[in-house]
C-alpha cells in the first residue's frame, strides 16, 4: 500500500458528509465534463509519449487555475492495483482510468488532480474529464464548481470545439456540451412497491437514463441508481440539468410516496424485515459485499423512516464506501481473500453500528 | 422501388456512379448488389455502438465511404464503426456528413445550444508542445503514406525548430 489517503483533500471522502438536500434518498450528485486537448488523437488512439504531454501540458497549466490551487496529482499509472480499485471504490475515479478490467490495462499517463469539491481524470477515454462531486441533490452547486473549472483550465489548455457539434469527444454519445450530470439514488420504496420499473421506463422516455452503484456497465446494487441525462447535444447545460432536476424531484416525490404506502399497507412486515437487516449487520460474523449493501439498504429506508434512531445518514454513508474489498485491504494493511474480507467487513460494521448508534426509535 | 437488375426484389443499395463525368444511379436489391460486388455489411462487431452504426450506416444513402481516412490521426470511417469511438477532433470533419446524421439519431439534433468556447491563442501555448503535435502528424502521415501532408508538416516544423 504506497498510497497515503491523507494527503487527499478531506480523504476524497467530503461528499459522504450527507450535508446536501434530501441526503436520505440522494448520496451524491456528480457532473462531469468531457475535453478533450486539441493537437492530440483522443487518449485510445494517441501513443505513450503523446499521453504524456498531455499530462506534461496540464501539470503546467494547473499552477495557473485557481480552482486546483491546492489539488494533489495522483499518477495513476504508477499505482500497484490495490490502490487504483481504492480510489475506484471511492468513486474518485472511473473504472476505465483506474485500468480495472483485464482487457483494458492502466494507461501510460493516467492520473487525477483532486481539489476539496472538484477533480480532473486525465487520460481516460477523452483526455480530461472535469468533475464536481457533492453530497445529497445538488445540481446547481455542482455544475458551478465545475463550470468555473471548466472556465479557468479552458483558457491556459486549448480545448477541441467545433461551431457545430461544439465540444468534440471521443465517443459520439458524449459530443456537445460533453456533460453528463448524474445523482446517486436510493429507491428501497420504489423497488419494494414494484413500481420501480414504470419509473425506470419512464426516466428512459424523458431522455434519461440509469446505472448502478458505480456508473457504466455497473450492476445495481442495494437498491442504489445513478440517474443521469442520456443526451448531450441540442440543449444547453442549464436545459439539461433542469430537465434533470425536475425528473429527480419527482422520482423523489414517488420514492416517499411509496414509503408511505408500505407503512400504511404493510406496516409490521416492513418494520420486522428491516430490524432484521439491522440485527444482521450488528451481529454478523461474516458478509460478502451484496450482503452487506442490501442489508445497509434495509437500515437505511429504517433511518428515512424513522424506525431507527441515533443513527446518521453519515454513518451509513461511511459504511457503503468502507466496507469495500480495497478500503478494508488497507486498513489491514494487506491483500485479503474474499472470505478474509468477508471477515473483515462484518467486523467493521459491527464496530461502526456499536459506537456510532442505532437505537430503537 | 424495386431492383433496377431483377426487377423482382425492393431496391435498398442506391449506388451512384460516376464514370468520366457521366453519373448514373442504380437502385438494386441486396442480392443483385452483392452479385456485382458492391459491399453492403460490414464486419459485425462487439461494440453495442457499432451495432447501432451499422444499422445507421445500412439506412443511409451511402453518405460516406467506409475508406474515408482523417489525415490527422488517419483512422478510416471503418475503423470508427469497429471500434464506437473516434481517433481526434479532426475526425469530426473528415466524417462530417455521416457523423452529422448519426448525431442527429443519438442525441436528437446535431447543433451544439450549449456554452460556447474560444480556445486560447496560439503564441500563449508552449512551443515545444506544438512542436511535438507536428511530429507526431508527421509520423502518422508517413505511415499513412501521405507525402503531400508529410512535406507540409516537416516545412513547418523546420520553420519552429
Amino acid at each position: 500500500m504506497t498510497l497515503d489517503l491523507s494527503l487527499l483533500p478531506d480523504g476524497g471522502a467530503s461528499w459522504l458528509d450527507a450535508s446536501g438536500d434530501h441526503a436520505d434518498i440522494v448520496l451524491s450528485t456528480r457532473i462531469r465534463l468531457a475535453r478533450n486537448v486539441d493537437g492530440y488523437a483522443f487518449t485510445g488512439r494517441a501513443r505513450d509519449g503523446e499521453r504524456l504531454r498531455v499530462l506534461a501540458q496540464l501539470r503546467d497549466a494547473v499552477p495557473h487555475v485557481p480552482a486546483l490551487a491546492h489539488s494533489v496529482l495522483l499518477r495513476v499509472d504508477e499505482m500497484p492495483q490495490t490502490d487504483r480499485l481504492l480510489l475506484h471504490e471511492r468513486h474518485l475515479v472511473s473504472k476505465e482510468l483506474a485500468g480495472l478490467d483485464a482487457q483494458h490495462p492502466v494507461r501510460s499517463g493516467a492520473a487525477v488532480f483532486l481539489a476539496d469539491d472538484v477533480g480532473v481524470m486525465v487520460n481516460e477515454e477523452d483526455h480530461l474529464r472535469l468533475q464536481a462531486l457533492r453530497s445529497g441533490f445538488a445540481p446547481a452547486e455542482a455544475y458551478a464548481a465545475v463550470e468555473r473549472l471548466d472556465r479557468e483550465l479552458g483558457s491556459r489548455v486549448p480545448f477541441a470545439f467545433h461551431p457545430e457539434f461544439g465540444f468534440l469527444t471521443a465517443c459520439p454519445t458524449n459530443t456537445g456540451t460533453g456533460m453528463r450530470a448524474s445523482v446517486l439514488i436510493h429507491l428501497p420504496g420504489l423497488v419494494l412497491t414494484k413500481e420501480i420499473a414504470k419509473v425506470l421506463a419512464g426516466l428512459q422516455q424523458m431522455g434519461l437514463t440509469y446505472r448502478g452503484l458505480y456508473g457504466e456497465g455497473s450492476e445495481v446494487v442495494g437498491n442504489f441508481f445513478q440517474i443521469s441525462n442520456q443526451t448531450t447535444l441540442g440543449r444547453s447545460e442549464d436545459e439539461l440539468l433542469d430537465h434533470l432536476m425536475r425528473v429527480v424531484k419527482h422520482v423523489i416525490e414517488r420514492e416517499e410516496e411509496a414509503r408511505r404506502v408500505l407503512l400504511r399497507d404493510a406496516g409490521y412486515i416492513i418494520e420486522d424485515k428491516l430490524w432484521r437487516a439491522y440485527g444482521t449487520l450488528r451481529y454478523a460474523r461474516s458478509l460478502t459485499f451484496d450482503e452487506a449493501m442490501n442489508y445497509l439498504s434495509g437500515v437505511r429506508l429504517a433511518v428515512g423512516l424513522k424506525l431507527i434512531s441515533g443513527l446518521s445518514v453519515y454513518t451509513l454513508n461511511k459504511l457503503l464506501i468502507f466496507s469495500q474489498s480495497a478500503h478494508l485491504a488497507y486498513d489491514e494493511g494487506r491483500t485479503l481473500t474474499d472470505g478474509e474480507a468477508s471477515v473483515a467487513r462484518a467486523r467493521y460494521v459491527r464496530q461502526a453500528l456499536a459506537t456510532e448508534g442505532g437505537s430503537q426509535g | 422501388m424495386l431492383c433496377d437488375n431483377c426487377k423482382e426484389r425492393d431496391a435498398v443499395v442506391h449506388l451512384t456512379q460516376i464514370v468520366e463525368s457521366a453519373v448514373t444511379q442504380l437502385h438494386l436489391c441486396e442480392k443483385c448488389a452483392a452479385e456485382r460486388g458492391v459491399e453492403t455489411t460490414v464486419a459485425p462487431t462487439k461494440h453495442p455502438l457499432g451495432d447501432f452504426l451499422q444499422a445507421v450506416q445500412n439506412q443511409l444513402v451511402v453518405a460516406q465511404g467506409d475508406a474515408t481516412r482523417c489525415t490527422f490521426c488517419s483512422m478510416t470511417y471503418r475503423d470508427f464503426k469497429s471500434t464506437g469511438r473516434l481517433g481526434c477532433a479532426h475526425c469530426y470533419g473528415a466524417f462530417e456528413r455521416s457523423l452529422r446524421e448519426l448525431l442527429r439519431r443519438v442525441h436528437g439534433n446535431s447543433r451544439h445550444a450549449g456554452r460556447r468556447y474560444d480556445a486560447p491563442r496560439p503564441e500563449t501555448l508552449e512551443k515545444s508542445s506544438t512542436l511535438g503535435e507536428l511530429r507526431d502528424r508527421l509520423r502518422r502521415a508517413i505511415e499513412a503514406e501521405q507525402f503531400e501532408l508529410a512535406a507540409d508538416l516537416r516545412d513547418r516544423i523546420r520553420v519552429l525548430e
